[in-house]
């Protein structure tokens, strides 16, 4: 019995850490699928909504909900911004200058953020409804992760609705597929790719915000996850949703229990496993490019 | 006009490598440090025949220079501490492991290549961190003694002999890349870079040529980190890091890809700004990096060497 509940627990988690991780890549993976661009700096989006939730959590006394939309506003913003007036000169550019380039902002944003807010760990204080566990089939779960899940469901949803159903979602599946012949029937690919640029940011900061107590959060975070959100793209499969969940939530579930049941071995079980999943799929699950 | 490669020393040539002659009588204080910027010129030449001539990004360079110092360290601190051949060793297992890995590389595109390569680092730097029986884990490998270099040159406290070796491991190592690069051979890696769709059409295996540059690199690498293993007489496990492999790159393209000296001026400038300014503040150090970078993206893609080349282009035009 022991060994069903701890696998369950196991299982339960990896799928809230992996949930989270497909929340902070979606926004990646529809970039490098959009405009084949590769954006190691992604990271640090996720890290400006963590901040952004703490500071206006513990400065301005605002709430955990609230507070989750403001990191959500935030990072967009942060990402309209920075696509209008830097990103946008390298989507043309070789791999190895986009590379250079998004390696540069990784290092600034994590000296930035060490000047302004200190190298340690960030606390949240999350609301009391928010915390404990939740008692069901027998075993126990721990709130938060319920609630992340949830989270991540609702957005996912969303986000499917916004691109099967709506005209804006057509033209980003437009763009992906063929971007000379989107231009030519009239799609501002440009602002498509802006727009979407800034909505990956958000859902980056958002995901970030809502990790705070599950991927922790100071200066190195863009370092230290970088691997994982470049991870779930290049194994998913750039410019999808479903193939960016799937490699999400098996990585988390995998990075979870390898921890779990392997500690001695640690990370080398996720990285073997990433290589040998591109030198089998080396356009991803879902690729779209042959 | 394209002119066909010599092998003959130009004079600038000969004057570039007077100058780390002419420090070691200049600057008998410094001679640590410039050891570290011998070892990294090393590095980065290395990574320049991947990057700036077969055009293979790598985000785990760093795998072959901790393979390479690993071995040094490990063969010098259980008893052989006999230089010259340990370098030989720590060469032939990076550039086995490159052998090995190469044909992971080859297969991928961009995307796929950077995945691969980082992974592979990052595995290594988890094996290293996690059998510190072997390794000494976070805390490095200590207790690396070398014996005399020809049972006659000991690594002293001074430097000079870390010095003179490394540089005299340098000229040796870039005088065989030189050839390297200037052979048929080398002429063929430059049409993968501009072109590989076309090179098999000239009846050119692209893929085979990759796998031996990709050897050909590690080894290198490899002797780089022997280097810094033997002449510090340590192996911290950042040897394996990403922040490693990440800087080579940033020294590389400051000094510029695909000319090989590049590689060499790109080190010094980079060591030297590192070393003037992480004593100030490491943390601010990591933000002027991450500028540069962004800047020599935005506004000086051919890095120093591609900018004196330009210079001197507009200036011979009448």
């Amino acid at each position: 019995m022991t060994t069903v509940t701890s696998f369950i627990g196991v299982l339960f988690d990896g799928l809230a850490y992996g949930s989270l991780l497909f929340l902070i890549s979606i926004g990646l993976s529809v970039t490098m699928g959009l405009m084949n661009f590769i954006n190691l700096a992604h990271g640090a989006f996720a890290m400006l909504g963590g901040y952004a939730t703490v500071i206006v959590m513990s400065r301005l006394g605002v709430p955990f909900l609230p507070a989750l939309l403001v990191a959500f506003a935030i990072s967009g913003a942060a990402g309209a911004v920075l696509e209008r007036i830097l990103y946008r000169r390298l989507y043309r550019a070789a791999h190895l200058d986009q590379v250079l380039f998004t390696i540069g902002l990784t290092f600034m944003s994590i000296a930035a953020t060490t000047y302004f807010f200190g190298p340690g760990q960030q606390p949240v204080v999350l609301p009391a409804f928010l915390t404990g566990q939740v008692h069901a089939l027998g075993m126990d779960f721990g709130t938060y992760r319920l609630f992340l899940i949830a989270m991540v469901i609702v957005v996912t949803i969303g986000l499917v609705w916004l691109v099967e159903r709506t005209r804006f979602g057509a033209q980003i599946r437009a763009s992906v597929d063929n971007q000379q012949a989107s231009v030519g029937l009239g799609i501002n690919v440009e602002r498509v790719f802006s727009v979407t640029f800034a909505l990956g940011s958000a859902l980056a900061g958002l995901g970030g915000a809502l990790g705070i107590n599950v991927l922790g959060l100071d200066p190195t975070f863009p370092l230290k996850y970088m691997v994982y959100f470049l991870l779930v793209v290049a194994v998913g499969g750039a410019g999808t949703i479903r193939g960016p969940m799937i490699a999400a939530l098996l990585l988390g579930v995998f990075d979870v229990a390898g921890k779990y049941y392997v500690p001695q071995i640690g990370a080398f079980v996720i990285y073997a496993a990433m290589v040998a999943m591109l030198l089998i799929f080396p356009s991803g699950l879902a690729g779209r490019r042959t | 006009m394209t002119r066909l490669p010599t092998l003959r020393w130009s004079s600038a040539e000969i004057a570039f490598w007077l100058i780390p002659i002419a420090a070691f009588f200049l600057f008998p204080h410094y001679l640590t440090l410039g050891s570290q910027v011998i070892i990294a010129g090393l590095f980065a030449l290395s990574l320049d025949l991947i990057l700036g001539y077969a055009r293979i990004i790598s985000l785990g360079h760093a795998a072959f220079f901790g393979l390479g110092a690993y071995t040094a360290g490990l063969l010098a601190k259980h008893g052989y501490g006999e230089p010259l051949s340990g370098l030989v060793l720590a060469a032939v297992i990076a550039a086995a492991a490159g052998w090995i890995t190469s044909f992971l590389i080859v297969r991928g595109q961009d995307l796929t290549r950077l995945m691969v390569t980082l992974g592979i680092g990052l595995m290594l730097y988890e094996t290293a961190n996690q059998w510190s029986s072997l390794t000494g884990g976070i805390d490095g490998l200590s207790g690396v003694e070398m014996k005399k270099i020809f049972g006659v040159f000991r690594f002293g406290l001074d430097g000079r002999t870390a010095y003179v070796y490394s540089l005299v491991v340098l000229f040796v190592v870039f005088n065989a890349v030189r050839l390297l690069v200037r052979s048929p051979f080398g002429l063929s890696l430059k049409g993968i870079r501009e072109g590989e769709r076309r090179m098999p059409a000239i009846g050119a295996s692209v893929r085979r040529k990759l796998v031996a540059v990709y050897t050909v690199a590690a080894g290198i690498a490899g002797i780089a980190g022997a280097l810094l293993a033997q002449t510090t007489q340590f192996v911290g496990i950042d040897v394996f890091g990403f922040q490693r492999s990440a800087e080579l790159m940033i020294m590389l393209v400051l000094g510029g890809t695909g000319y090989l000296y590049g590689a060499l001026v790109g080190a010094a400038v980079f060591m030297l700004l590192q070393d003037y300014l992480a004593n100030l503040n490491p943390v601010y150090w990591q933000f002027w990096l991450g500028l540069l970078l962004v800047l020599l993206v935005l506004f000086a893609r051919g890095g120093l060497i591609g900018g004196l080349v330009a210079l001197r282009r507009r200036f011979s035009k009448p």
